[in-house]
């Protein structure tokens, strides 16, 4: 591509990779990748709204990796919702905290990637697929594997606490391996965190295999400080009979770009996708999800809602694929959007490309406002206007919360949400 | 499989019906592209000095851009300077009325089924008959002039009434606005000129008939069709090309402007000759329509039948810009064997209280790939704008695809948009209760496939539905088994 792509950040960011001995394949590979591509600008379709590229060259002047910050248990526990149980994995500026970590290894196994050198990383995350994959590919330290062992089923939530802070650098690399075999069952649960309001750039990949006739939920929360920007990568493959279910909750943020592609490889497989953006301030939240449809008798679900305020942004971009043997597929896509603001501006685009006659795909996408008879409805009532408001609202947004698969997790977002609407009553 | 690969067969086997051409002695520009070739254009046509300036403008500005390649379509690069610029059939004189034109050029609309002669036409259709890069006549054109009304070739509004070309021309599609209107714009030969003055209702349908008939030959027609405040005009075009084995450039213009009170409804039938079952020749089809709702409660509604085409990119637009003006598009695109369809519309919200509807259908059969691409677009000062979008995709056999690409892109918090999309294909069960009432499949996926289109098919003028409605029937007659 032209040279215009190329910048100073992706520059800066790539003088300061050593070339490590591991996993240098998949590292050169990503490093030829970058330099031929660039990182994405505005020009480009997948990151037409977003112009992540620019946001990262006019707020950090000076790139450099974040190093650990200072964490005892008393900070971490400042920061957990109440009521959970199960095991919680913190993450320190992105490196796994195995001393902070409650690891029961029940039904599962952990290890540092730098120890297990799992085959399977960078496998299921296409580098071509996104710059910011290769980018990860490249710069980050360590992550974790996480496997769940054949016909396991974990029975209580795993939470991965990423507690983030510009310290000493301000790129946070994260990345996560899990491998859930056949017959298996584990619910993930993940919970971003800004330790101060500094900005920094956390650039995640997750890659999820999930075996045959298994079951993964992946619940996660993105409520960081105004300053964050944060992309994240997760891809998932999906085998028979499979089920993966993905839900999103955007709640803050600087500019944060979530790519999420399910790929459903065999019939019988489902993937489902629930996302919410609850935005105000001068918060962009892009939401790019994929769904690829190889086999016959598979079926996707997916709902994003989104609600804008003040002068924030909501992209959404869903795509569907059918392929040509993917007969009897039944993909269902749904985005709703309320503006609040003069000043708010949501972007969708719904994308269905379909290459097998024997389908059901729909989608719907809708943007408007609050019904004013059902606010006249409750406020005959005896509701003062910001509590009918924000009733209708949560009504509104209880759609896809209603999917958080973990109680402790969901009440504690409901929470916020409620808060945050003034509905907490 | 063998029931529909014999169906398959059946459909591919179809040939065009207007795949035949004419030689006809042709007034030609030198094969290739360059300033003077439309230097030569230009003088070809006794055009005034503004207008090969505008021209050449379009040409320089055409330089410095780049082909589009986002749509999703594929074919091989056009060689632009390959093609013929102008071509027109050989003429002593201007005819001065429609009983001095060439009684061969007659005859070719004769067999198009389009009688250019007065009195044998029904009433209430007045004709534009384009060939290759000329207007060969118009019809009806005196009736018309005692209401005021201004309906002839583009080349004649050119001499005659240039102050009204020179205020609009361009005005809804700018020069720079992409690769192939800045094309057309530096080498459009001819096309029709429409212009309703203030207050009336014109009382017949206006209509162009476009056809290609010389080899090698790009076609690049120009449509300008102006309301004045509280006019209206039902405009209809179509158009055919004979069948060749290399593939034709089609690439026009048309641009509408509706005034305060205006309405204006355009209707397409294009039967482009599509290319052979193996995809081997077939127009391509780079079109650029665009119409802008410049008043108040104006109104401009764009129906198309695509069936023909080898490639079609065309995104009928409105811009709506008075205060509660509204755009409306209805649209069918049938693709079959290779061809390939990339078409949509376009919605820009600008003044408040406008409301846009936009009813899309595509069939996909045989090898071809369907695509909807379409943008919402509410500014922010569009307060209570409405948009109604639909779009069902029906493919018929596996080898075919169907892509929907919808942009929605809002402003304004007090916008209204809904968007739904279906793909699916004929139900066994809605077959097989046609059937059990005695009516064979072919009749059954004919009437089913008439009914899906009927939301847009019942938009357009009746003698034009008929039209459509065969063609749909030619096209896809007995396709699912």
């Amino acid at each position: 591509m032209t040279t215009t792509t190329k910048n100073n950040t992706l520059d800066s960011i790539l003088s300061q990779v050593s070339s490590g001995s591991s996993f240098s394949d998949l590292r050169k590979s990503s490093r030829d990748f970058l330099e031929k591509n660039g990182l994405p600008a505005i020009k480009e379709e997948e990151y037409k709204f977003t112009a992540i590229t620019k946001k990262l060259e006019n707020s950090i002047s000076d790139f450099s990796f974040a190093k650990k910050a200072s964490l005892n248990n008393e900070i971490i526990q400042s920061h957990m919702f109440g009521g959970f149980e199960g095991d919680l994995l913190v993450f320190n500026n992105g490196f796994f905290e195995k001393e902070l970590s409650t690891i029961s290894n029940n039904g599962y196994t952990l290890s540092l990637i730098s120890d297990a050198k799992p085959e399977l990383l960078g496998k299921i995350a296409a580098t071509e697929k996104d710059p910011f994959v290769a980018l990860n590919n490249i710069s980050f330290g360590d992550g974790i594997y996480l496997k769940v062992s054949k016909n396991q089923k974990v029975e209580k939530p795993i939470l991965f606490l990423f507690l983030n802070q510009s310290n000493d650098g301000q790129v946070i690399n994260s990345r996560i391996l899990i491998e859930v075999e056949d017959n298996a069952e584990v619910t993930f649960l993940e919970d971003s965190v800004s330790l101060d309001g500094k900005t920094y750039f956390s650039n995640m990949v997750t890659e999820i295999k999930v075996g045959q006739n298994s079951q993964v939920h992946y619940n996660r929360l993105q409520n960081e400080s105004k300053n964050a920007i944060t992309v994240n990568n997760t891809e998932t493959d999906i085998h028979r009979d499979a089920v993966f279910t993905s839900v999103v909750i955007s709640l803050s943020g600087d500019m944060v770009r979530n790519n999420l592609s399910l790929n459903l490889l065999d019939s019988g497989c489902e993937g489902n996708m629930y996302g919410l953006y609850l935005l105000n301030g001068k918060t962009h939240v892009d939401n790019h999800t994929n769904v690829d449809h190889t086999k016959p008798h598979a079926q996707s679900n997916e709902l994003y809602k989104g609600v804008l305020a003040d002068s924030s942004r909501g992209v959404f971009n869903g795509k569907i694929f059918v392929r040509q043997d993917a007969q009897k597929t039944n993909a269902f896509q749904q985005n709703n959007n309320i503006l609040l603001s003069e000043d708010a501006i949501v972007n969708t685009k719904p994308q269905l490309e379909i290459w097998a006659d024997d389908v059901k795909c729909s989608h719907g996408c809708t943007t408007g406002q609050l019904d004013e008879e059902a606010l006249f409805y409750l406020r005959a009532r005896g509701l003062g206007k910001e509590q009918a408001r924000g009733m209708l609202l949560y009504a509104f947004t209880g759609e896809v919360m209603d999917h958080i698969s973990d109680e402790a997790f969901q009440n504690h977002i409901v929470n916020i949400v409620q808060n945050r609407l003034g509905s907490n009553f | 499989m063998s029931k529909d690969n014999k169906i398959l067969e059946e459909l591919t086997s179809k040939d065009y019906e207007h795949g035949w051409s004419v030689n006809l002695e042709a007034d030609e520009a030198p094969i290739g592209l360059n300033e003077d070739i439309i230097r030569w254009i230009s003088a070809k046509k006794e055009e005034p000095e503004w207008l090969l300036e505008w021209r050449l403008k379009a040409f320089n500005n055409w330089l410095t851009m780049t082909e589009p390649v986002w749509a999703n379509v594929h074919y091989p690069k056009i060689d632009l300077q390959g093609l013929r610029y102008y071509s027109a059939p050989k003429k002593s004189n201007k005819p001065k009325s429609l009983d001095e034109i060439d009684p061969e050029l007659l005859q070719i609309y004769e067999r198009l089924g389009i009688n250019l002669n007065e009195q044998k036409r029904l009433q209430g259709i007045a004709v534009d008959a384009v060939l290759d890069s000329v207007s060969v006549g118009t019809t009806f054109k005196e009736t018309l002039s005692k209401l005021g009304i201004i309906f002839c070739s583009f080349s004649e509004a050119v001499h005659e009434h240039p102050e009204l070309v020179k205020k609009y021309l361009g005005s809804v599609v700018p020069m720079t606005d992409n690769y192939y209107a800045a094309l057309n714009s530096a080498v459009f030969s001819d096309g029709s000129f429409c212009y309703i003055p203030t207050g009336v209702r014109c009382p017949m349908e206006l209509s162009t008939y476009f056809r290609i008939n010389a080899a090698n030959t790009g076609q690049f027609e120009r449509t300008l069709i102006i309301a004045d405040e509280g006019s209206y005009v039902s405009y209809l075009e179509g158009c055919t090309a004979p069948q060749r084995d290399e593939n034709q450039l089609h690439a026009a213009v048309v641009e509408i402007y509706a005034a305060k009170n205006a309405e204006v409804k355009y209707s397409t039938v294009q039967n482009w000759y599509p290319g052979d079952k193996s995809g081997k020749g077939g127009i391509y089809n780079f079109v650029t329509k665009r119409g802008i709702c410049a008043g108040d409660h104006s109104k401009i509604s764009w129906t198309q039948v695509e069936t023909g085409s080898a490639v079609t990119w065309k995104y009928p637009s409105c811009i709506l810009k008075g205060d509660y003006s509204i755009g409306e598009f209805y649209s069918v695109a049938v693709t079959n064997n290779y061809q390939q369809a990339d078409t949509g519309t376009k919605m820009i919200h600008i003044g408040k209280n406008t409301r846009s509807r936009i009813v899309s259908k595509g069939i996909s059969a045989g090898r071809s790939q369907n695509s909807y691409r379409g943008q919402v677009q509410v500014m922010k000062r569009a307060s209570n704008a409405r948009n109604f979008s639909q779009c069902d995709s029906l493919l018929m056999g596996d080898r075919c695809g169907a892509h929907t690409f919808p942009y929605i892109d809002i402003q304004n918090p007090t916008a209204k948009v809904e968007h739904e999309a279906t793909t699916s294909k004929i139900g066994e069960d809605q077959l097989f209760y046609c059937n059990q009432r005695g009516i064979s499949t072919e009749d059954a996926v004919a009437l089913i496939v008439n009914g899906y289109a009927k939301e847009v098919l019942n938009q357009l003028p009746m003698e034009f539905a008929v039209e459509a409605q065969k063609l749909l029937a030619l096209t896809l007659e007995g396709s699912v088994g």
